[in-house]
């Protein structure tokens, strides 16, 4: 019935979407409307509840007046969903669900001259393809990581070099096979990592970008991933329960976040993470405006707060995420100067980001695999076909 | 006299006398008011939102651009017998199967008892050990249970302590249902099955249970039946309408349940996360739908069979 009940939610939100016009850009920002409603990952927009420390919001509804309305959102589509349905004012949009809402019209472009600590942003971010199409920008950069190689300390006496030893079978350096120790991602993007393994690997396939798989490609992909299948016992889907795997279960590598290695840490499991020579696969998530959005003015107030680099170091301190303001890295009591190289900021340029692959796309000229296909055959993969 | 007649009638000039009267006088008319806005509810909210996704089950995916293309079609049930997809649906089945025959072996003898000997305050406990898990969160009893199969959990612990890690061994080493650990097979996702939905199948034959008149049992005996013959010829066919109520729940619930195999498991498909994951992420809709109407299907199947058996007969 529960399935059920989504699928007719769902059938709802998406025929209610034609036909929306386009906002026109605003051009100044007038006086707050007393509240600003966001959609967000749980953990993104903090107010002190959880834990003290970590308190971003209360200072700027005193500064501003805009009370902060916060409805949290487990999965990218559960986002497009409820941006859908409308009645909120923006949504920290990962990349995979970003270019969804600027195609369906859901989310209106943002006048980057109202938000005035727009260069502070990282530079490599601030025209990233993931919320900037045809020169237009549709969000402001929020917060990014990347999806790194946790690793058994006791079993990997040094960092493994490759993503081989969670894809292909063979001994591990304490002599035993990985078979049934290693774990991979559930969820249908996780094909980009078999791909960019063989960027690698098989230099001969001509992968030029892992979102971006040919007929060929893809089929090597995933032939890489029912061998990897064999290998696996267990998929994980949640980060907590990845927590467990890696002390309950006898995990010793797996893809995973720099969250849940930190957390590990700090219960002082021997576990630590690297990126592989391949590289690594990330997200990067932006905050988008809602194209009716009821209180544009307090929404844009907010933008300019997400980036003040107090709020981008204690996010991410809490998150385990690397802020969009470099300078965000230094001079944080949360995030301590170590914090962002903890977390990853070194590793940009190794890192490719979440994007929803689409059957049109640049870099191969015969079309690619589009995503709903990805989701299908990850079923089939998963279940041993 | 006079004046309370007058009364009478001027209470009777009243809208809303006059409304009831115009209502006592026809029936019919206060059955369709009566009846109009549940059948509203059964007819557009429950029915509609039905035909609304049978209805799409019948469109399709444009294969290139992966936009929903509304014409009518059968490939998207075509695509349903896609092998893998074929896979999803056959180990749902096997899996509400298995789990359905188990509650009926061990949800039985605990309704037996507590509908036929358990008295008084023994009573009581019973009904509250049974239900006292139906309160607790579903999340807590799944991760909690994940915690008591994982391969360093409670009972490989206790395993250990009766230095009877070989068995465990030997039943993790059974093809197909076993694998490194028990959080980590079907077994352990069968287990976690049994547990929560148990409860289900327990009430109805509990309740079943207690209706079959004592006399029926002592006449039984009064005509010479051993107790087995009296279980098979009295008790087990009056219990069974219960049996099958509740095998109704379990059978369902396992078959439609996306978040347990998600948390303990090998991670391969079932049906419930196929839909999920089609419908959410893949924005593939119709195969969404062609995937829900299956349940439908098979329980359509289910409750045709068991009216069949004769099992609705005692109602």
């Amino acid at each position: 019935m529960n399935s059920l009940t989504r699928v007719v939610v769902s059938l709802m939100a998406a025929t209610s979407l034609g036909g929306a016009a386009l906002a026109d850009m605003k051009t100044e920002i007038g006086p707050g409307e007393g509240q600003v409603d966001i959609v967000a990952w749980p953990g993104y927009i903090e107010r002190g509840e959880t834990d003290k420390n970590f308190d971003w919001v209360t200072d700027f509804e005193k500064a501003t007046g805009c009370k902060v309305n916060i409805k949290t959102a487990g999965t990218s589509d559960e986002m497009v969903a409820l941006m859908n349905e409308g009645g909120f004012d923006l949504v920290t949009a990962s990349g995979d669900a970003s270019l969804r809402l600027i195609s369906g019209k859901r989310v209106q472009e943002i006048n980057k001259d109202l938000i005035k600590s727009w260069n502070t942003i990282d530079e490599r971010l601030q025209n990233a393809p993931w919320h900037t199409v045809d020169g237009k920008h549709y969000g402001v950069p929020y917060q990014w990581g990347a999806n790194v190689l946790a690793y058994n300390t006791n079993v990997f006496k040094e960092a493994p070099k490759s993503w081989g030893i969670v894809f292909e079978e063979q001994n591990l350096p304490d002599g035993k096979s990985n078979k049934g120790r290693v774990q991979a991602f559930d969820g249908p993007i996780y094909i980009a990592d078999a791909a960019l393994y063989l960027m690698k690997t098989k230099p001969e396939l001509g992968i030029k970008d892992p979102y971006e798989l040919n007929e060929d490609q893809y089929k090597a992909a995933l032939d890489l991933l029912r061998g990897q299948r064999k290998i696996v016992g267990r998929y994980w889907h949640d980060a907590f329960i990845q927590i467990d795997d890696f002390k309950n279960e006898g995990v010793v590598a797996s893809s995973s976040w720099p969250f849940q290695v930190n957390l590990l840490q700090a219960e002082k499991q021997p576990i630590a993470s690297t990126i592989p020579d391949e590289g690594a696969t990330g997200w990067a998530d932006t905050t988008m405006m809602h194209v009716d959005a009821a209180h544009p003015n307090c929404a844009y107030m907010w933008l300019e707060h997400s980036i003040n680099p107090k709020l981008q170091g204690d996010l991410a301190a809490w998150f385990g995420s690397v802020p969009v303001v470099l300078s965000a890295c230094k001079g944080n009591a949360l995030l301590t100067d170590a914090g962002c190289e903890t977390n990853g900021v070194q590793n940009f340029e190794k890192v490719a980001f979440w994007r929803t692959p689409v059957a049109k796309c640049a870099s191969q000229p015969d079309g690619c695999v589009p995503y709903y296909r990805w989701v299908s055959d990850y079923i089939a993969v998963l279940g041993g076909r | 006299m006079s004046a309370g007649a007058a009364s009478i009638t001027l209470e009777r000039g009243g809208l809303a006398r006059r409304t009831s009267d115009a209502l006592f006088r026809r029936p019919a008319l206060l059955l369709t008011l009566l009846l109009v806005p549940p059948l509203l509810w059964l007819g557009i909210v429950y029915l509609g939102s039905l035909f609304a996704l049978l209805a799409q089950s019948f469109f399709s995916i444009d294969e290139f651009s992966g936009l929903i293309n509304y014409e009518f079609t059968l490939s998207t049930y075509r695509e349903l017998f896609r092998l893998a997809n074929l896979d999803v649906i056959i180990r749902s089945l096997v899996m509400a199967t298995a789990v359905t025959l188990a509650s009926v072996v061990v949800g039985f003898p605990i309704a037996y008892f507590a509908a036929r000997y358990a008295r008084g305050k023994w009573k009581a406990l019973f009904y509250l050990a049974i239900m006292l898990p139906l309160w607790s969160s579903y999340l807590v009893k799944v991760y909690s249970w994940k915690l008591i199969l994982a391969k360093e959990g409670i009972i490989t612990w206790i395993a250990q302590k009766l230095h009877l890690v070989w068995l465990l061994d030997a039943v993790l080493a059974i093809p197909v249902i076993g694998g490194p650990s028990l959080s980590i097979s079907y077994l352990g996702t069968f287990l976690v099955f049994l547990y929560v939905w148990l409860p289900f199948m327990i009430l109805p034959t509990q309740a079943a249970l207690e209706r079959v008149p004592g006399n029926l049992i002592e006449a039984s005996a009064d005509l010479g039946a051993h107790p087995g013959q009296t279980f098979r010829t009295v008790i087990f066919p009056l219990a069974l309408p219960g049996i099958i109520a509740g095998s109704i729940f379990t059978f369902s619930l396992t078959l439609g349940d996306y978040i347990i195999p998600q948390i303990v498991g090998t991670s391969s498909y079932f049906l419930g996360q196929a839909v999920y994951t089609l419908q959410g992420t893949a924005g593939n809709i119709p195969l969404a739908a062609a995937f829900t109407v299956v349940p439908i299907v098979i329980m359509g199947l289910y409750l045709w069979i068991a009216k069949r058996m004769g099992a609705f007969d005692a109602l």
